[in-house]
């Protein structure tokens, strides 16, 4: 059913085109694109004439350089971009891949198990679903800091790994798996484990995708905890850079500013539009 | 899966905590918050230190803006991993000198190693706000700077005004306002950046009327604001009455007003005097600097305004060695030279911390080859130093001034009045004190 | 919902659900627990010295007429987020449903604008009303109309409530488009048959078939505008100018690490958890569905 979103379906337009479709659709397009194009097209600008108000909509071809400039030298107050963005990437990863085995293995556990507690380990778990990370930050700052992990990678990603939904989703796809499945791995002889590798993870394959787009666009898009956790600007996420830059004492450098936004944008969008299909799929699983 | 493994390496590499190798050179470890150039200019100031002596090795990270860096400097000691140093924003002393055995304040580090440091070497103005009543030096002063008087002088120019004679006092002010609105001669005749530091804090030092109650704070924790007194009020009433006449226009808070002063749009622009460096940079206006004008029917000859800035504080931390300390006490001696204080203030837009720094950087014709660039010094150095021009001693200061920005907002969008601003902004304000006393005192 | 086949053992299960459940003690069950025990106290931020007050943090908090409007100014934000964001994705995913030419390419750029993050949904509209630089606001400014979210209150309050429903839209559109898509034809059709027009239809029958989609989404929709909006005002106006537009996490986040006000802070977060608990336990309770982050 979800896939009917993306389908394209062949459509014989017998009647008048739907021009209200159209228009209401075409402005919508345009009330997304406008503010992306407006940061592509300012980045190739000259910042003074920014400051000064002169923001155009064209962009410049010879200011194309802002970008190598920004990605090699950041801006006053920032480190470069390449570096912020392999923190970023680096913390999405960690993050969606974190999440992703550790839920499967809990789910896999909790559903494929009778074992003594499993109901209370299970409720630990789901408790966490009521807690978003802004409500714990200042304890978990304070945890942190007791342990040392203060701006370290660690502390940036770990906090955010443990979180509920990825469980409850693999035990929803866990608990529907047919029985005669598991009946037919246990003849083969085949053990938990490897029934968890050989048929588990291939059959909640498209699951897994939809959860890594989910969580890696999460995970990039992390501001509250990256800013309290990283003083180091070593540990500056592009995210955290882009802000700073705005924050700078001196004159904003506004072209290094959208550049930096334009190449803040453009891996999660990457990895959206080209996992659109499982992601969709995905996000909208509970229809079922 | 590289990159994660690089990363992580790497993280682990920062995570490990800093403390001083006792193998070869006692090291020693700063977190600032000096970006870009002034980084540049610590960089300098730490190799030069590094390279003068083979006993101790000064290591400068830059850890973010001031806020980040005491932040940073909390978790780290939370963590038993505080840094040697920290540059900690004057609006923090308060915080730090009740951070109790957090810290080992300079009076102390000079007792304990005997490194023969000499507050009176610093200028009253400077080391007034980081000692305590009764004199004793807490944080070594580093990176200060004043409030100052920028102005247009294309726009005076052009308003009929005589760009070579700034307005003295505030009636000067008033009427040079009204000029350029006149003859339309700035987009913003005047406007102000840290209207809580300026028009406030600065007011109260140069016309010797206390800030708050227990000489501002420097005698006790259960001081209580004053700023909703006849003058501060009278003070605030005429800015908010230009506001109304379009003479004066409230552009934000904190350094959000700075992009006016450079670009020329505000005809009177009160800011920081480091605010020198970009306007030599970036302004392509002719521009003047002066002195902060002042009321002569509150005070015949104003006094010294007040510093803005950081000072470095000395962390404590569990296992730190005599040696550690006195190798911090001989940097600070080391930064407080006057060759070292005078190429820093030389070099960035602050002010000399010391005299000699400020003699040598006149003998050596640096004011004639930058005239106004010692105008912030003289400010800072004139009139004799009271109770109410040392500085601020307040807890939690930070909160206080967004209190009094949102009270002034206020007023400024027509809600309320000035008097109806201050009282509210004591009200509250004497609260965060009252709560500061208390998580203190336990 | 149990399983019928099932292997034994209870060893490997105990292992394999440890880490979570160590990372859920470690960053989940204690700070909450800290959270609480701190929200009781009132501590000076180096730890050094801390002092039980009982319910003096809460007391205080639910007496500071501050606090209040605290409150008062987050509902008002995430009911207009809310209503803003669904709406608008309600209104595209209806004529992203119509059979027309290229609804394909129109649903897949109604749908990327899901992986910008709040902050920098914040960035771009600041290049769109900016008084100094924003298009728009440069343009209100020159035409009279005096903009400045830096001094105005409720321009800033405005403008937050924009950014974030702007960056909201596309996830409600995926969901609200699923859902119309999981009408049946046959219903659809019969209603036209019956010579429904289309607001007509749409007002009696898509919109009530489509309400355990839009319950599930005004809960996420209020979750999200009370939370995850923390980047998108952070990097806008830091809750200024004033207080007009600091919502209660944005005040916890400023009490905590500004003003290291931790008993103060402590006690809003428990507040807030409180809160969530509750929207959480509707939204399982009368939709059994959850939020996919």
């Amino acid at each position: 059913m979800s896939e009917a979103i993306l389908r394209a379906e062949a459509v014989t337009p017998a009647q008048r085109p739907d021009w209200l479709a159209h228009a209401v659709l075409g402005l919508g397009v345009l009330l997304f694109a406008l503010p992306v194009w407006l940061v592509l097209a300012g980045a190739t600008q000259d910042s003074g004439e920014i400051t000064r108000g002169e923001l155009s909509l064209l962009p410049r071809l010879d200011g194309l350089a802002i970008y190598a400039r920004v990605l090699t030298h950041g801006t006053m107050g920032t480190e470069p971009v390449w570096h912020m963005l392999l923190v970023s990437g680096g913390m999405a990863l960690a993050i969606a891949g974190g999440k992703i085995v550790i839920s499967i293995l809990s789910a896999y556990a909790v559903v494929f198990f009778r074992f003594p507690l499993r109901r209370t380990a299970f409720w630990l778990i789901f408790i966490t679903l009521m807690l978003p990370v802004e409500v714990r930050i200042i304890p978990t700052y304070a945890v942190m800091s007791d342990f040392g992990l203060i701006n370290s990678f660690t502390g940036l990603t770990v906090p955010l790994i443990a979180s509920a939904t990825a469980t409850l989703l693999f035990r929803q796809v866990f608990i529907a798996i047919p029985d005669e499945l598991v009946e037919a791995a246990r003849m083969d002889g085949a053990g938990p484990l490897r029934f968890l590798r050989d048929i588990l993870i291939p059959v909640s394959a498209a699951n897994i995708a939809a959860l890594f787009v989910i969580l890696f666009v999460y995970g990039w898009n992390q501001y509250l905890w990256p800013l309290l956790v990283a003083t180091d600007p070593g540990l500056d996420t592009i995210v955290i850079g882009i802000v700073k830059m705005i924050g700078v004492e001196t004159q904003t450098d506004w072209s290094a500013v959208m550049a930096t936004a334009v190449l803040a944008l453009l891996p999660p969008v990457l990895v959206v539009a080209l996992m659109q299909r499982w992601f969709v799929a995905g996000m909208t699983e509970g229809e079922k | 899966m590289n990159r994660r493994t690089l990363l992580a390496s790497v993280a682990a590499l920062a995570a490990a905590p800093a403390v001083g190798r006792a193998a070869e050179k006692t090291k020693i470890v700063w977190w600032h918050a000096m970006t870009a150039s002034l980084g540049e200019q610590v960089n300098h100031l730490v190799d030069a230190f590094n390279q003068s002596q083979d006993a101790i090795e000064v290591q400068a990270i830059y850890k973010g803006g001031y806020a980040d860096v005491l932040t940073a400097t909390i978790a780290a000691f939370r963590a038993g991993q505080a840094p040697h140093l920290a540059q900690i924003f004057e609006v923090g002393t308060g915080s730090m000198l009740a951070a109790g055995k957090a810290t080992k304040q300079v009076w102390e580090l000079i007792q304990e190693t005997g490194v023969a440091i000499d507050p009176q070497e610093y200028i009253a103005a400077v080391r007034g706000y980081y000692s305590l009543a009764d004199g004793r030096l807490a944080s070594m002063p580093f990176n200060s700077s004043t409030a100052v008087m920028w102005y247009s002088k294309d726009a005076f120019h052009k308003a009929g005004l005589d760009p070579e004679k700034p307005p003295v006092t505030w009636s000067d002010v008033v009427q040079a306002a009204q000029a350029i609105k006149a003859k339309n001669a700035a987009e913003i005749p005047v406007t102000t950046s840290w209207l809580s530091w300026i028009q406030l804090e600065q007011y109260s030092a140069l016309h010797n009327i206390p800030f708050a109650s227990k000489a501002d704070g420097f005698e006790g924790l259960d001081a209580e604001l004053e700023i909703n007194s006849a003058p501060h009020v009278k003070h605030m009433q005429r800015l908010l009455d230009m506001s109304k006449d379009g003479t004066f226009k409230y552009t934000g808070r904190d350094n959000q007003p700075d992009q006016l002063l450079v670009s020329g749009k505000s005809g009177i622009h009160f800011n920081s005097s480091g605010a020198r460096g970009d306007m030599i940079q970036s302004a392509k206006f002719d521009w003047g600097e002066a002195f902060l004008p002042y009321d002569p029917d509150l005070i015949k000859e104003p006094l010294n305004s007040i510093i803005g800035g950081a000072s470095l504080w000395t962390m404590t931390t569990p296992g730190r060695t005599a040696e550690e300390y006195k190798a911090v006490a001989k940097f600070l001696l080391f930064i407080g030279k006057p060759d070292n204080d005078a190429y820093w203030h030389q070099h960035t837009g602050y002010v000399p911390v010391t005299l000699a720094g400020f003699d040598l950087s006149e003998k050596q014709g640096f004011y004639d080859k930058n005239p106004g660039a010692d105008l912030p010094v003289l400010q800072l150095m004139r009139g004799k130093v009271t109770s109410n021009s040392k500085g601020l001693r307040l807890g939690r200061l930070v909160e206080i001034r967004n209190i009094i920005y949102e009270e002034m907002e206020k007023a400024f969008q027509g809600g309320q009045t000035a008097q109806q601003a201050m009282d509210s902004a004591v009200a509250r304000g004497n609260k965060v004190l009252r709560d500061f006393e208390k998580s203190v005192k336990t | 919902m149990e399983r019928r086949t099932l292997f034994d053992g209870w060893f490997l299960p105990a292992l394999l659900v440890l880490p979570q459940l160590l990372l859920t003690g470690f960053f989940f069950l204690w700070p909450a627990g800290e959270a609480i025990w701190w929200s009781l106290t009132r501590q000076d931020p180096f730890g050094l010295a801390s002092v039980f007050v009982g319910l003096e943090n809460f007391s205080e908090l639910f007496a500071d007429p501050l606090y209040i409007d605290s409150i008062v100014r987050t509902a008002v934000f995430c009911a207009a987020v809310s209503l803003l964001s669904m709406s608008l994705a309600l209104l595209l995913a209806v004529f992203a449903d119509h059979e027309i030419r290229g609804r394909a390419f129109y649903r897949t750029l109604l749908i990327w604008p899901y992986a910008i993050a709040p902050a920098v949904s914040a960035v771009l509209w600041l290049f769109i009303l900016n008084p100094q630089v924003g298009l728009l606001g440069r343009w209100l400014n020159a035409h009279g109309i005096p903009w400045d979210y830096h001094i105005n209150g409720g321009q800033a309050l405005l403008m937050v409530i924009l950014a974030s429903a702007w960056k909201q839209v596309s996830y409600n559109f995926i969901f609200f488009l699923a859902g119309l898509q999981s009408i049946p034809r046959a219903v659809t059709e019969a209603a036209r048959m019956d010579g429904a027009k289309g607001w007509h239809r749409f007002r009696t029958m898509t919109f009530p078939l489509l309400a355990p989609t839009t319950f599930f989404l005004l809960v996420v929709n209020l979750v999200y505008a009370a939370f995850d909006t923390f980047g998108t005002i952070y990097a806008l106006t830091q809750g200024g100018p004033g207080k007009a537009t600091e919502t209660l996490v944005i005040k916890v986040y400023r009490d905590g690490v500004v003003n290291l006000d931790l008993g103060s802070s402590s006690a809003q977060s428990v507040v807030l958890m409180v809160g969530v608990i509750a929207l959480t336990a509707i939204q399982f309770r009368f939709i059994g569905r959850r939020t996919a982050t």
